[in-house]
């Protein structure tokens, strides 16, 4: 642990005491990210965690309030820069909330089925950067290799690998490529043997098991009162996803299990995201099969662009609409909207306040590593010694961009 | 979903003192002035007819040059009914508002970013300190009279120069 470094040894009245103050971070690659990590250390037993964030912090809310509706959708890529699809999915159902719209039905499912494979891509890499941090090294190849197949997807979807900016107001930027489903069905039947590896891998290794059972115990109810969602609430037996209970897009079409796990150490975190993965390629699967022929994005020259591009050197009108529409963006009814959404990290609320121009009055996110990420000062999580900290923060998974937003 | 949520009982509980806000129209939206909040946060948790348990979010709005120039919203989320609601609360200038983290331990984080955004002062914070900014930053960069590339100084040769006031560019 080259970057823990101690800081200062706490005097008291009577001398020294045996208590240090110790940095962990913000380089260090167990807190994945630049996390500034205080320890008051009583020997190895850890006594108080206090995080220090912000070191990425851009002003993204800033940022926002004076950028268009549309310009807004990069902003949200960068805050959970593992599942760009599912940031910009939950800033379009807002937008489209406050514009009283909807996308059209394939467009939907194409967002579930980008939204599903990011939930992949985020949770893979937390199922092999766990074990990585408490000393199981070899998963995380495993997962990246896995995760590699999951960003070869998104390129063919998007054109990117990673900032998609897939979603638009309104739709989806483009359909997808010719062959694409069978691509993903391929995807699904090779990951979901995959998925079994990995358990074979790690729920027989006394090791792993032994740094993540009955470390960082949270209730259900401590996990409520400290705003924990997603996965992490899930593992602590709340029974409680967004999906299910106020289903969006198309959710309420598809079938699909919650996980829930009873004890709520970072063992049952790191296993409901393993699970979660088998139901989601269920779902992108199901959504494959369903998914119906159709526009990608709505007829609405002053909200999006053309679908037809030879209508641009056809008709002044729609060349003008496509002028204002790239220079000035579009307005938006005066208003305010709380939309959620169950993003692979838990709860992704986005709070936008319309006062009836291009631009947001007030653009405001709810993000969910920051929220999950605060639990770590409860004394209520049970982390007593210092290599509880990395497993209970590995198992929180928070990603940094997203918590200093 | 059981039920939609009525606020009419809410309402009637409080008296005058919580009214509701009928411009919001994706949620329910009641108003309470910062003396009754704490109030209003607990009755909302702990009556079994609502177990509003899940405090989602805050959120600090500056209605510069408006007054009252500042807001507060909060969302409370019931995982036993599956309702949402959100509560206004606004605050004239400087502004102070009682904490929630005694209702709510997730409140402490959120408080503290908007201290840090807004200057907005939780009465009672444990630990009311700026999040995201370092602690000798001056003044409160989401405050609608902050400049969008910040003020010129030593490490920000581009910023707005301090002299201009309202240098919102």
């Amino acid at each position: 642990m080259t970057d823990v470094t101690v800081v200062e040894e706490i005097k008291t009245e009577g001398g020294l005491s045996r208590e240090v103050l110790m940095n962990l971070g913000p380089q260090h690659p167990s807190t994945h990210g630049v996390l500034r990590l205080l320890l008051q250390m009583d020997g190895e037993i850890v006594e108080r965690i206090e995080p220090h964030i912000g070191l990425l912090h851009r002003g993204t809310e800033k940022l926002a309030e004076h950028f268009t509706y549309t310009q807004i959708f990069p902003l949200t890529d960068r805050l959970d820069y593992l599942c760009p699809p599912s940031n910009n999915l939950g800033y379009a159902l807002a937008v489209e909330a406050l514009l009283g719209i909807e996308a059209p039905e394939r467009a939907q499912y194409i967002r579930v089925i980008m939204a599903e494979l990011s939930r992949i891509s985020g949770h893979l890499l937390i199922t092999g950067a766990l074990p990585l941090d408490v000393g199981a090294m070899t998963s995380l190849l495993y997962t990246m290799r896995d995760r590699e197949m999951v960003m070869d997807l998104m390129e063919m979807i998007s054109g990117v690998r990673m900032h998609t900016s897939y979603c638009r107001v309104g739709g989806i930027r483009e359909d997808l490529p010719d062959g694409c489903g069978e691509r993903i069905i391929e995807f699904c039947d090779i990951f979901s043997v995959r998925i079994s590896d990995y358990e074979k891998l790690l729920l027989n290794n006394r090791i792993f098991l032994a740094r993540v059972e009955n470390i960082g115990n949270i209730t259900g109810e401590d996990a409520i009162a400290l705003g924990l969602s997603g996965p992490n609430l899930r593992a602590s037996g709340v029974d409680w996803d967004i999906r299910r209970d106020a289903p969006y897009e198309i959710y309420d079409k598809l079938e699909f299990d919650v996980i829930v796990r009873k004890d709520g150490d970072c063992y049952d975190r790191w296993k409901c995201r393993l699970d979660e993965m088998r139901e989601s390629v269920r779902m992108i699967r199901q959504c494959v099969q369903q998914m119906p022929t159709g526009p990608v994005l709505i007829d609405d020259p002053k909200i999006a662009f053309p679908v037809d591009k030879d209508l641009l050197s056809r008709s002044m009108e729609t060349h003008i609409h496509h002028f204002e529409l790239a220079a000035f963006g579009f307005k938006v009814p005066a208003g305010e909207v709380y939309t959620a959404i169950e993003a692979p990290k838990g709860e992704l609320g986005y709070y936008i306040i319309s006062d009836g121009s291009e631009k947001p009055f007030r653009f405001k996110v709810r993000a969910p590593s920051f929220v999950n990420l605060q639990c770590l000062t409860e004394r209520t999580t049970n982390v007593r010694y210092l290599a509880d900290v990395i497993a209970m923060l590995g198992s929180l998974d928070p990603v940094m961009a997203e918590v200093d937003k | 979903m059981v039920q939609a949520l009525s606020t009419g009982k809410i309402i009637s509980h409080f008296g005058g003192r919580v009214s509701l806000d009928a411009t919001a129209t994706d949620m329910p939206c009641v108003k309470v002035a910062p003396t009754d909040l704490v109030e209003l946060c607990y009755y909302l948790r702990d009556n079994t007819a609502y177990k509003f348990n899940f405090m989602a979010d805050i959120c600090g709005v500056d209605f510069h040059p408006k007054t009252p120039r500042f807001q507060l919203v909060y969302h409370l989320y019931s995982i036993p009914f599956n309702w949402r609601i959100r509560i206004k609360c606004t605050l004239s200038d400087p502004p102070i508002a009682p904490t929630i983290t005694t209702v709510w331990t997730t409140a402490n984080w959120h408080e503290r970013e908007a201290y840090d955004m807004y200057g907005i002062l939780f009465e009672g914070h444990p630990d009311l300190r700026r999040i995201y900014m370092w602690q000798e930053f001056e003044g409160f960069p989401m405050r609608k009279d902050f400049p969008l590339r910040g003020f010129k100084d030593e490490y920000n040769p581009f910023g707005a120069d301090p002299d201009s006031k309202g240098a919102s560019e």
